[in-house]
């Protein structure tokens, strides 16, 4: 029975070069595949980001006009969030720009319950890869979820009431949004109230151009740049450029929406080259209203709830300062905790001064603790201001003087000395 | 071939079936087989047992510790489904998929039986589909196994009722009962690519063992490769690497990126060492 022998055994008997090609036609299957993938993931993207779609001419004007007029109050999508800010992975809460001064706070952060908090969370958007979604509808309703491995952390403000719910910890943390930092400067634009979910919110790309278009003046080149397909839509490229030689910001480019104004990526590369400090853009978005249970929290059954405002109110009086904010670039670094801050300089080359991170005892604390790490982490500078540390970064530097004053700026090492000189 | 490609292409059907059926019943009547499947088995009653008695001090608070969802056990027994699945996916469910498909050609081989198998009138690539076939049913059962005896546990030991998704909305038990399933499907066609690795292994070797070793190893430096930052650049097409995606299912609205990155790279996997795995096996000389 001829059909019941495989035929491939007795065509190997009979030898010669069919067998021979067969096999190395076979072997061809699967690497065809893999390489057709490959090209494919290699290609596709290398396409689809070179696209840059057919728009008509519009000035570095209109465009700011057109950001500034958009008027989008609903809208769902994905964000991805990518820094790359060149910070030495520090350990707890000792994480972040903010940090160096943060050894009393780290402690508290880490004990229990604070998991939840959204400056914790904050720390982690510092460094590395991160997908949010956030959805949004009008002032008073938005949300906005960290997707992590097998967590999630949800922000949800919807009128007075602002949730943070952390899924690994299955902890809820209520505020309370006050009724002036809601209607407060940034008008219906503002997202929560001031002090909690702030950073959170500028994660998002409307907020992060209008921050930096607040930044521009004369110091600044806008242009608009090459047009950009950014999550599947077409839209114009801001490109802002500083025009002061100190700044460690190369360039900022935002994708502005075509059809409705509404920024989509935000990019801010470093003068030293290389990939993006910040970028953040959307992956997918959608102007459609979201469905209304989106924005309405209660918490889960079992799950641990903290009031916010009366953790926020002990630990005031703990600390003795209100946390005034610091403004421009300083409010995105999360700086807000230090007293006695003032700013050296304007715009792209603005430095922070900041004398002593606050009361004394807590001082040398901090001192006594982070002293190693200051070794080991900076480098040794002196100039006629004394002696002090200089961290480096891809685009923030800082200096501690040994006496505890503290420069920190989006501006090169010697900008940063001259500053600290000048001020002596 | 192909004038006996059409004289046998009636019975085809037919005769794949009864070689698949044959297939997986000595599969699962090995006791081999048997003991690995108890195993999966008992890693949720063991997780279950371990959380009761914790909480009987004091809950498990921090989620940064411990494995994915083992806060929320305590709260509803349908998280220890999860919790399970969470535990046994990077290496118990791929290690006992990585025996059955290792095994499948190899074993054949190394116990002398594979020459008599294809004395059968069913030729070497059914054989092959037959045997991956085999894998694949193991793959759903496995992770059926685990799923079912984690809730039977869950239900044993913890309260059941509403479920509280990742992003703190509450949905029903019959709802959550059914994401559950669908977890488990995803979890079992997550093991695709490595029944398929472990089937194109078992193809080049006549020692069972050794399949079986190359498998798993090759699954233990695949996830090491995985948690290695430097490496980020190639982590994305490691067979491991959105594994555990399947906690997606549990977001509301549910996240279907990572999801279908982790289908596709199963199904990648899959036809890159499945026809692999034929090329090798159809035309290499069989010798045992």
């Amino acid at each position: 029975m001829p059909r019941n022998e495989p035929t491939e055994v007795t065509e190997e008997w009979d030898g010669g070069r069919s067998a021979k090609r067969r096999k190395a036609v076979r072997y061809a299957v699967p690497v065809a595949v893999a390489g057709v993938t490959a090209a494919t993931i290699g290609l596709v993207p290398a396409f689809a980001g070179s696209g840059s779609p057919d728009l008509p001419k519009i000035s570095a004007q209109d465009l700011i006009a057109k950001i500034a007029k958009s008027d989008v109050q609903q809208l769902s999508g994905t964000v991805q969030v990518t820094t790359d800010l060149g910070l030495p992975s520090l350990p707890g809460g000792m994480g972040g720009a903010g940090g160096f001064g943060g050894g009393p706070g780290g402690g508290e952060h880490g004990g229990s319950g604070a998991s939840a908090s959204p400056q914790s969370k904050l720390t982690e958007l510092a460094s590395g890869t991160h997908t949010l979604r956030v959805a949004a509808d009008g002032p008073e309703k938005q949300r906005v979820s960290i997707v992590d491995k097998t967590a999630d952390y949800t922000l949800i403000h919807n009128g007075k009431d602002v949730w943070a719910y952390d899924s690994g910890s299955n902890t809820a943390v209520h505020n309370t949004a006050r009724e002036d930092a809601r209607h407060g400067e940034h008008g219906k634009h503002h997202e929560g109230p001031k002090d909690l979910p702030n950073g959170l919110q500028n994660a998002t790309p409307q907020e992060l151009a209008k921050q930096a278009l607040k930044a521009a003046g004369d110091t600044t080149a806008v242009t608009v740049g090459d047009t950009a397909k950014v999550a599947g839509r077409d839209a114009y490229q801001l490109v802002i450029k500083p025009k002061q030689s100190g700044s460690t910001v190369g360039s900022i480019r935002v994708a502005v929406d075509a059809a409705n104004g509404v920024p989509l990526k935000f990019t801010l590369t470093p003068k030293s080259g290389g990939p993006a400090a910040i970028d953040v853009g959307y992956t997918s978005v959608d102007f459609a209203k979201p469905a209304a249970n989106t924005f309405s929290f209660t918490p889960p059954k079992g799950a641990k709830v903290v009031d916010g405002d009366q953790q926020r109110a002990k630990a005031q009086r703990e600390h003795g300062n209100d946390g005034k904010g610091a403004k421009g670039a300083m409010d995105r670094k999360g700086l807000k905790d230090f007293g006695g801050l003032n700013v050296i300089g304007k715009d792209w080359t603005s430095i922070a001064k900041i004398k002593g991170a606050g009361p004394g005892g807590k001082d040398q604390a901090a001192k006594g603790q982070a002293g190693k790490l200051l070794d080991s982490l900076g480098s040794k500078v002196t100039g006629s201001f004394g002696s002090g540390h200089l961290f480096s970064t891809r685009l923030v530097n800082a200096l501690i003087t040994d006496n505890g004053t503290i420069y920190v700026g989006a501006v090169d090492k010697q900008a940063l000395l001259d500053a600290a000189n000048a001020a002596k | 071939m192909s004038q006996a490609e059409t004289v046998r292409r009636a019975p085809r059907r037919l005769w794949s079936l009864g070689l698949l059926r044959s297939e997986i019943g000595t599969t699962f009547r090995r006791w081999r087989t048997l003991a690995l499947l108890a195993v999966l088995a008992g890693v949720p009653i063991l997780v279950g047992v371990a959380i009761k008695i914790e909480t009987g001090s004091r809950g498990p608070d921090g989620g940064d510790g411990g494995p994915a969802f083992i806060s929320q056990v305590t709260n509803n027994g349908l998280f220890l489904v999860f919790t399970s699945l969470a535990v046994t996916l990077p290496f118990f469910l791929p290690m006992a998929i990585g025996v059955i498909a290792g095994d499948a050609i190899a074993g054949e081989a190394n116990a002398g039986t594979l020459r008599y198998l294809l004395v059968a009138p069913a030729g070497r690539a059914r054989l092959l589909f037959a045997k991956y076939a085999t894998s694949m049913a193991f793959c759903l059962v496995g992770t059926l196994v685990v799923a079912l005896s984690a809730l039977v546990t869950g239900a044993a030991l913890f309260p059941l009722g509403k479920v509280t998704l990742l992003s703190g909305t509450s949905i029903s038990f019959g709802e959550g009962l059914l994401r559950a399933l669908a977890i488990a499907g995803v979890v079992a066609l997550s093991l695709l690519g490595v029944a398929a690795l472990g089937l194109f292994i078992s193809t080049l070797t006549n020692s069972g063992i050794a399949a079986m070793a190359t498998t798993v190893g090759l699954l233990i430096t695949v996830q090491i490769l995985d948690t290695i930052p430097q490496l980020h650049a190639i982590q994305p097409y490691l067979f491991s690497h959105y594994w555990l995606s399947f906690a997606d299912l549990l977001r509301d609205p549910v996240y279907w990126d990572q999801l279908q990155k982790n289908i596709g790279l199963q199904a990648l996997y899959a036809v890159v060492f499945g026809s692999a795995a034929w090329a090798r096996f159809t035309t290499r000389d069989i010798t045992a």
